[in-house]
């Protein structure tokens, strides 16, 4: 049948373009703020002693912090998405009245500075907060000041960054499919599975990024909760942290690498699959 | 006599609407909803498809009640298809995945899904699309791919809402024989809302028209838009319709106007409509003097190009009858030349008696 072609698929890189111009004043704030993302980085690099890098990073508590860092944002993250992904849904698509009280309490995390976030944890889950008594004298499980304590306390801050973006790319994708199945045959949860998740797959792949880099560059309410012990609690954050005040150098080298890998976070789990999808 | 394989009973309360309607459908037989847009056609489907909980009324698919007052199974769990104006194939499977869903949703192992999800498409002439995802995919291919899909699960009762209105003029007749292949021919049950007249007279065993939450008319497609009792039934079937009281030799309508025309089992002084098709109306720049009986003056609404010939499109003139409102007069493009016809323009409308019949509104 010949009227039936292919839609045209969509140009990405389009140098013919010249649609409505961009006003040029634009182009001053956008460079200043570029700038000032940027620039810090660069004086880092210029004010590293690159002779002794190897050194600084290789160091004993460096690696220690390092693992640490990430083995603990690791965990958080699959909490997050475990936690937050049915939290997202169900704010999305839930249609309990009282749900529109929760959605504002939920990015309470977000706008809470992360001390308060970590003193409040403490309140809670410590030797005389509310739930740490029990765990306390019925478990005999202390939380503060563990590494528990430490992904407790990246889930706390990090949750919001992987709901916000989810619930939001469930909103996009409207509910409309899921009604295509359920008419299919397909029960709510088979839907949910097979045809909702892998509509927000590329939400859900942006949160999680954003969830472990916040996890990895969390600091005020880790050394509330759960302190700066090394190798129990002490992650590069609060490494970097402690060495400011002994060894600048090292300090500094931490921190260059705690750049290389927040950057080869955003190159390597920059979510794609958004392309193939419409 | 036996029960309707189909009976339904809606009713849906909103603020600015209701829709209270109950209708029957036998058993393979495709039953077309039409009506003007916010009748409640797709909130019927809606409530059929179990996607709404009615505020009242009782649905039965053959022996199984699927909505009474307190009981409403689930649409996955209700047999009913739905294919609507978009496609909406889902955009991470392939065609193949696409069909095999349903089946797949029932708990048919992967190869027999997929064998049927191939008949299937096969059946829809896009058995060489199998492999490609949506995206990769013509508006008229994605329609045909999601008529494979919903046909797959072996729905009892198929919803069409609107399946043609969104493709190009290209794409929609071969879609319109597509339908008539699996649906009508296969005695697969289903409901069909359209807009089209020719949906359906070549879709639809019989037509039920709906007209803010009610329905107006049903009975036999031919019958129906062969002899319209309500204005919609009329522009749908292309014909122009006068509402009023049988006279011996006409109608009165309701501000005194006289319509001659040939009675049609009506009995004098019941409601009836004066019908006849745009084509016997022939159109004068002046009071024509003599012959026809039916002349009435109307302001020219609309100028409307349809194949060869051109049809006017009336509204009414201050002091003029009111009910000339949207009767359509064809002509041909030389007569709008001559005529110098602009919308705006005063013109006289002239119908012969003996095309006009007046027959029973109800």
């Amino acid at each position: 049948m010949t009227t039936d072609r292919p839609a045209p698929r969509v140009r990405r890189s389009d140098d013919h373009a010249r649609g409505v111009a961009l006003p040029g004043l634009l182009w001053v704030p956008a460079a200043a703020a570029f700038a000032l993302i940027a620039l810090p980085v660069v004086g880092l690099v210029l004010r590293a002693d690159w002779a002794r890098l190897p050194d600084l990073l290789l160091s004993e508590s460096a690696l220690t912090a390092l693992r640490l860092s990430l083995e603990t944002a690791a965990i958080s993250t699959v909490l997050c998405i475990l936690l937050g992904g049915p939290l997202a849904a169900v704010l999305a698509r839930g249609r309990k009245r009282w749900l529109r009280w929760i959605r504002p309490l939920v990015l309470l995390p977000l706008v809470l500075p992360p001390v308060v976030g970590g003193l409040a944890l403490l309140f809670l889950l410590g030797r005389m907060g509310l739930l740490g008594r029990v765990l306390d004298t019925w478990f005999g499980i202390t939380v503060p000041f563990t590494t528990a304590a430490v992904v407790l306390a990246q889930t706390f801050v990090a949750l919001p960054f992987l709901v916000v973006s989810l619930e939001g790319a469930l909103r996009t994708a409207g509910d409309r499919y899921e009604a295509v199945a359920a008419t299919l045959g397909a029960s709510p949860w088979l839907a949910f599975r097979r045809v909702t998740v892998p509509l927000v797959l590329p939400g859900l792949a942006s949160g999680t990024v954003l969830a472990f880099a916040r996890c990895m560059g969390e600091f005020g309410a880790t050394i509330a909760f759960a302190g700066s012990l090394e190798g129990v609690t002490r992650t590069l954050p609060l490494l970097v942290y402690l060495e400011r005040e002994t060894d600048t150098d090292a300090a500094i080298a931490l921190s260059l690498l705690i750049v290389v890998v927040a950057v080869l976070v955003i190159a390597i789990a920059r979510p794609r699959g958004a392309d193939g999808l419409r | 006599m036996t029960d309707p394989w189909l009976s339904a009973r809606v009713l849906v309360r909103r603020p600015a609407f209701t829709l209270d309607v109950e209708f029957t459908a036998e058993h393979g037989e495709v039953v077309a909803v039409i009506g003007p847009n916010g009748a409640g056609k797709s909130t019927l489907l809606g409530v059929l498809a179990g996607l709404l909980v009615p505020d009242g009324g009782e649905i039965r698919l053959g022996d199984r009640v699927v909505t009474a007052p307190g009981l409403h199974v689930p649409p996955h769990r209700r047999g009913v298809g739905l294919l609507a104006q978009q496609a909406m194939l889902f955009p991470h499977l392939t065609a193949l995945a696409n069909v095999a869903f349903g089946p797949r949703a029932h708990g048919v192992p992967r190869a027999a899904a997929e064998a049927r999800a191939r008949e299937l498409l096969a059946a829809v002439d896009a058995a060489d699309l199998a492999h490609r995802r949506p995206a990769r995919m013509s508006g008229g291919q994605q329609q045909r791919v999601a008529l494979a899909r919903a046909l797959a699960p072996r729905p009892e009762l198929l919803l069409l809402d609107e399946p043609l209105a969104a493709l190009d003029v290209d794409a929609a007749p071969a879609m319109r024989s597509l339908l008539r292949r699996l649906v009508r021919a296969e005695r697969q049950t289903a409901l069909l809302v359209t807009h089209d007249a020719l949906d359906a007279l070549v879709l639809a065993d019989r037509v039920v028209v709906l007209t803010d939450g009610r329905i107006v008319e049903q009975g036999p497609t031919r019958e129906v838009l062969a002899r319209p009792r309500s204005a919609f039934t009329a522009r749908i079937a292309g014909l122009d319709l006068v509402p009023g009281v049988a006279l011996a030799d006409g109608l009165r309508t309701a501000d005194g106007t006289t319509v001659a025309g040939r009675l049609d089992g009506v009995a004098v002084g019941e409601p009836a409509v004066a019908v006849f098709p745009p084509a016997a109306v022939s159109v004068f720049a002046q009071e024509p003097k003599g012959s026809p009986r039916n002349v009435f003056p109307v302001r020219l609404a609309a100028i409307e190009p349809r194949g060869d010939v051109v049809r006017l499109r009336a509204s009414a003139v201050p002091g003029g009858p009111g009910w000339v409102d949207g009767l359509a007069a064809d002509v041909t493009p030389a007569a709008v030349a001559d005529l110098g016809l602009e919308p705006g323009m005063v013109l006289w409308f002239a119908v012969k008696a003996a095309e006009t019949a007046v027959y029973p509104a109800r």
